[in-house]
């Protein structure tokens, strides 16, 4: 039998919320409190706790340091670039309202604020799983009876 | 302008907050065990957290659980591997200047809450000024009902941007020094007991 079934069992039906919630802060950040940067937090943690009790090894399965190390870049590149979008269809660095030109409900300012705040989330996620496997890559595997 | 508090729930709950708050940093300098000191540094933020959902700032108490409580307490056990897993008793000795600078620190900053306005003060400079611009504009120029966001986002898009490209070299920074290469670990520091 597998060592910490209990934490295994508890952690793998906690995954599955913590993901939906970053989700729900990362889309609903103009609606109540949160944004990109808790979103990306709560993101990493749902991969962090996966790493803590599953080890680093099957982490790696399921996301690649490489690909960390893609996405911390990306997010900012989303940011950036929807700064340079805004530049290209005539308006001023991050001018969101040009993106959706002529229209009564703000949508350009929504469409906008959705993209960085992605982009923040991204970066933020990435970075926090990055900083996770800096961290853990250096640990020896603990034995149980050092806890 | 003093500012008498009147003892209605939510000030009873910031005395109580606040008493918490000081019992676990006490515990912090007290206790030796560092696992147990980093686990009282979560509590810690969480206190935080629910001290500044008290004051209304609940975008800042949603950060700081997250980052405070929930990912820094991971990373500092995770920097506890590499250590041993009890703190070295200091000497008086050794003690006598770092305990003079948080004196006057500490000094310096309780002199400073004599110059800041009472809590809610309409006259304060965040509720003044740039602040209650953003307040009147944001309904009809971003339209959103989250001001915080619209000001984190849109108004301040210079200074978000500035903040993720912060966060984007710290995370490179660490990549840089300790490197996701897996080196194989090092072995974890030896407590006094176990060489001896």
């Amino acid at each position: 039998m597998t060592p910490h079934l209990v934490l295994r069992v508890v952690t793998k039906t906690l995954i599955h919320p913590i993901i939906l919630f970053a989700f729900y802060v990362q889309f609903h950040g103009d609606f109540g409190p949160g944004g990109g940067f808790q979103a990306g937090i709560l993101f990493a943690v749902a991969f962090i706790l996966y790493g803590l009790i599953f080890g680093l090894d099957m982490l790696k399965k399921v996301i690649s340091p490489r690909a960390v190390q893609v996405l911390m870049a990306l997010g900012v590149l989303l940011y950036a670039g929807v700064g340079y979008a805004t530049l290209w269809m005539g308006g001023a660095y991050l001018d969101y309202d040009v993106l959706v030109p002529n229209d009564t409900h703000n949508a350009g300012q929504h469409y906008g604020i959705l993209a960085v705040e992605l982009g923040v989330g991204i970066t933020v996620a990435a970075v926090m799983i990055g900083l996770f496997y800096a961290f853990a890559g250096r640990n020896v595997e603990i034995s149980d009876e050092d806890w | 302008m003093t500012y008498i508090p009147s003892l209605d729930m939510s000030t009873f709950v910031d005395i109580i907050l606040l008493a918490f708050l000081l019992l676990s940093a006490l515990a912090v300098v007290i206790m030796r065990h560092l696992f147990s000191v980093v686990m009282v540094g979560g509590v810690y933020s969480l206190l935080s957290a629910a001290f500044f959902v008290n004051l209304d700032a609940v975008d800042v108490a949603f950060t700081e659980a997250a980052v405070g409580a929930g990912v820094s307490t991971v990373l500092m056990l995770g920097a506890l591997m590499l250590t041993a897993r009890r703190e070295k008793p200091v000497t008086s000795q050794h003690s006598r200047l770092p305990l003079l600078a948080v004196l006057v620190t500490g000094a310096a900053l309780i002199y400073a809450t004599f110059d800041m306005p009472a809590f809610g003060d309409p006259g304060s400079p965040a509720n003044s000024y740039v602040g209650m611009d953003y307040m009147e504009r944001t309904p009809h120029e971003i339209d959103v009902p989250n001001v915080v966001t619209a000001v984190l986002a849109s108004y301040r898009g210079f200074d978000t941007l500035g903040e993720v490209v912060v966060v984007f070299a710290a995370g490179l920074g660490v990549l840089v020094l300790l490197g996701m290469g897996f080196t194989g670990g090092t072995a974890p520091g030896k407590d006094e007991e176990d060489q001896a």
